[in-house]
């Protein structure tokens, strides 16, 4: 009887193990079930009208939702879905040392490759010799101008943007004397000579206008310690004139409020500490929409197209934004997070935003690049990192370096 | 105009190439040139140093910025050349405008072009070549740009106006052009209570048509809020929304605007009413959240899954909506599930 009992006991074992399995597997289908409805819900409501707009946001939800679908509708237990840092890397460091013939296009840029790779590296936690750091920065030394500033390439004139990417590359590596490549004085002789009347700032000699051009004058000069009044002379009352009807920042007075030119416009009027020139709340109330409802990437402006790029240049708008409302209302702003989902962004870049053999993408369909790669990156980095907290989607391995959201520097 | 670069060719025998920098031993960031972009570079790097302005020095820029369209130091120089020879710029127009025919999205072309205008002050040809590369792409953001610079510069603003209707008959999402109008207004007869009034008509015809087209809406509240007016003095584009509303018309920005005209009207509780609609208290939203719940967990009462259970409560709760000091009227809205509204 004895004998019996036992067998007894197995089978009611072995009976509830299947129970809980086969509740387990209802459970996850009626789920499935559900985020598809819960996905319907969250396309593109046309009105029954339609546009060039629209078809072209269609397509991409359509292509976004293929992914989300196949992620999401996997019901294999202990599935996790990583962020391939090793592939990452892979392609990140052959960039670093040649890159091919495809490249001649960015021959004018290459401050700016260094600043991608090594500021992506760093997110990544993958670590540079010092004997590789010394190299780069002699490299960004070479492109060191006479007169101050740094260059594209070598006998190239001294371009703001190039000199902000060679700065912020050499601030990037961790071996401090890399620092001394560095020429303050003509540096501070450049951004003067940029600087127009009116407060704003040409990119190079001769050259367009626009607020990039503040931000990476107002960033070198942070960096470097030459930040005076004398030389941002009414760059705040530029910059504020850049807000558009809609709350954001355009390139100059007039243009449409964009992503990138705000997150230039806001971070250098904090740097400038001219943030009650703007709508703040007008600035919130615009970029919280454009974090995108199907994709849960983010929009450059208003009607266009998730990219992934934009999950730096708008998600790191909320970061700012925080610092800036928050010390005189302590109320206003919760504290679980930023003003904008943090999962979404962070479930946008990792499903649909990695390239196979490494690397990041505008959107599925897209083609890698190392200027995607850097700002997918740092976009994962402000989703995952607020206050003192970490949130990480997909694996706890992914977890990647936190960056300062007002210098994009790890 | 192409140089026919080749070592040679007896036209440039009296130049000494100076290589470009090439690093393989310990490469940085070093690109692998081609063979021709190598022979170009070469020579435009020496034409530079010796600062020679020259027909042979134009064409030679003309191949460099074929190769990398992006050199801003090539199209300097190229402007140097052109204002010692001042003979070209008919033909630079036409170049420039094969450029940005082939790279619209290139910062340096259009910053030439404009320089180009500069000097021969002649922008009669602007408008038709911002048109045309709008309607390839209606938003091209440096396309914009220039024609906002050419309708300030030289005052051309008579069909503007007719224009931007065009396109929104096109595309009533072109976000750009409805930017664009209201650049045209600020720059021609400004923001009186009048033109707010008629331009508000004008976005109620179009968030009509097509309520959950954002960029309607942005122009209209944007408008009243850039002039620092408000919304009680524009009865009819109240009346507007409130007929939305009563209608059951589900659209987040048709609900953001309620909500600011109620805090406006100093309604508190109306406006967090609006607040609760928008938090997804529909009856549906309620047993997705309920179901959600104890799916979610379930699955991490399993030990299992756990992923799968974040990403059904992220989906779920998609909405965020932060806290609301009365005393200031400091409000966000986040962002809308228009599942909140069956």
């Amino acid at each position: 009887n004895m004998q019996t009992d036992n067998i007894q006991t197995d089978n009611i074992q072995t009976n509830s193990i299947q129970t809980d399995r086969q509740a387990l597997q209802q459970t996850l289908e009626i789920m499935a079930l559900f985020l598809q409805q819960s996905m319907d819900s969250l396309h593109l409501v046309t009105d029954g009208v339609s546009t060039v707009t629209s078809e072209e946001q269609i397509t991409v939800e359509e292509s976004v939702e293929k992914i989300f679908s196949a992620c999401l509708g996997r019901t294999r237990l202990k599935d996790t879905f990583p962020l391939h840092k090793a592939r990452h890397v892979n392609y990140l460091r052959k960039g670093l040392s040649r890159l091919s013939e495809n490249f001649e296009c960015l021959d004018a840029s290459r401050p700016w490759l260094c600043y991608w790779i090594v500021h992506s590296l760093n997110l990544l936690g993958d670590k540079l010799t010092t004997e590789h750091q010394i190299r780069i920065s002699q490299f960004i030394g070479s492109v060191q101008a006479e007169t101050g500033g740094f260059t594209g390439n070598v006998g190239h004139l001294p371009h703001l943007a190039t000199t902000y990417a060679a700065v912020s590359a050499v601030a990037s590596l961790d071996h401090e004397q890399c620092w001394e490549v560095i020429d303050c004085e003509r540096l501070k002789a450049f951004i003067s000579t940029m600087h127009n009347e009116d407060g704003s700032f040409a990119m190079h000699k001769d050259g367009e206008l626009d607020v990039r051009g503040a931000y990476c004058a107002a960033v070198v000069a942070t960096l470097c310690g030459i930040n005076t009044e004398e030389l941002f002379k009414n760059t705040g009352e530029w910059i504020a004139k850049c807000q558009t009807f809609e709350g954001g920042f355009g390139s100059r007075p007039g243009t449409e409020a964009h992503g990138g030119y705000t997150f230039c416009s806001l971070a250098a009027l904090i740097l400038l500490n001219k943030t009650h020139l703007i709508d703040k709340e007008q600035l919130l109330h615009w970029a919280v929409h454009r974090q995108m409802r199907f994709e849960g990437g983010f929009q450059g402006r208003t009607n266009k197209m998730v990219d992934g790029c934009y999950s730096f240049w708008q998600g790191g708008v909320f970061p700012l934004l925080h610092h800036i409302i928050s010390p005189g209302n302590p109320d206003c702003l919760n504290k679980d997070g930023w003003l904008f989902s943090q999962v979404a962004l962070q479930d946008y870049i990792l499903f649909c935003c990695q390239y196979p053999s490494g690397g990041l993408v505008d959107k599925p369909g897209k083609s890698r690049d190392y200027y995607h790669s850097c700002y997918c990156l740092s976009g994962l980095s402000v989703a995952q990192h607020s206050f003192n907290d970490t949130f990480v989607r997909g694996d706890q391995n992914n977890l990647i370096e936190p960056t300062h959201p007002i210098f994009n520097i790890v | 105009l192409s140089s026919g670069i080749n070592a040679e060719y007896g036209e440039w025998s009296d130049v000494t190439p100076i290589p470009l920098p090439y690093n393989d031993r310990e490469p940085v960031v070093q690109i692998m040139y081609s063979e021709r972009f190598k022979d170009v570079y070469s020579y435009m790097a020496a034409i530079m140093q010796n600062k020679e302005y020259s027909e042979r020095a134009l064409a030679l820029t003309t191949d460099a910025i074929e190769l990398n369209t992006a050199n801003y130091t090539v199209w300097h120089y190229r402007r140097e050349i052109l204002r010692e020879i001042k003979l070209h710029l008919e033909s630079e127009m036409e170049f420039t405008a094969s450029v940005i025919a082939d790279q619209p999205k290139n910062y340096q072309v259009w910053h030439h072009r404009r320089c180009i205008i500069e000097m021969s002050g002649d922008a009669s040809k602007e408008l038709e070549l911002t048109e045309e590369t709008l309607t390839k792409d209606a938003k091209n953001y440096h396309a914009w740009d220039h024609r906002q610079w050419v309708l300030t510069q030289y005052k051309m603003w008579d069909r503007e106006l007719e224009y931007i209707d065009e396109l929104l008959r096109k595309d009533l999402r072109n976000n750009s052009a409805w930017n664009h109008r209201y650049f045209v207004i600020d720059s021609t007869t400004g923001w009186s209570r009048g033109t707010v009034e008629k331009e508000l008509d004008y976005a109620a015809a179009y968030i009509s048509k097509a309520p959950n087209n954002e960029s309607s809406w942005n122009y209209a509240t944007g408008i009243i809020k850039k002039q620092s007016m408000k919304y009680t003095d524009f009865s009819n584009f109240k009346e507007l929304c409130r007929s939305l509303h009563a209608s059951n018309m589900p659209s987040p920005f048709l609900m953001s605007t309620l909500a600011e005209m109620y805090i406006e009207e100093e309604n508190s509780t109306a406006a967090s009413n609006i607040f609760e609609k928008l938090k997804g208290a529909g009856q549906y939203s309620g047993q997705l959240l309920e179901l959600s719940a104890k799916a979610a967990g379930h699955l991490l009462n399993c030990g299992c899954g756990h992923y799968l259970a974040i990403v059904f409560w992220g989906l779920v709760s998609h909405v965020k909506i932060s806290s609301w000091a009365e005393n200031n009227k400091y409000f966000t809205i986040l962002y809308c599930l228009t599942n909140s509204y069956n």
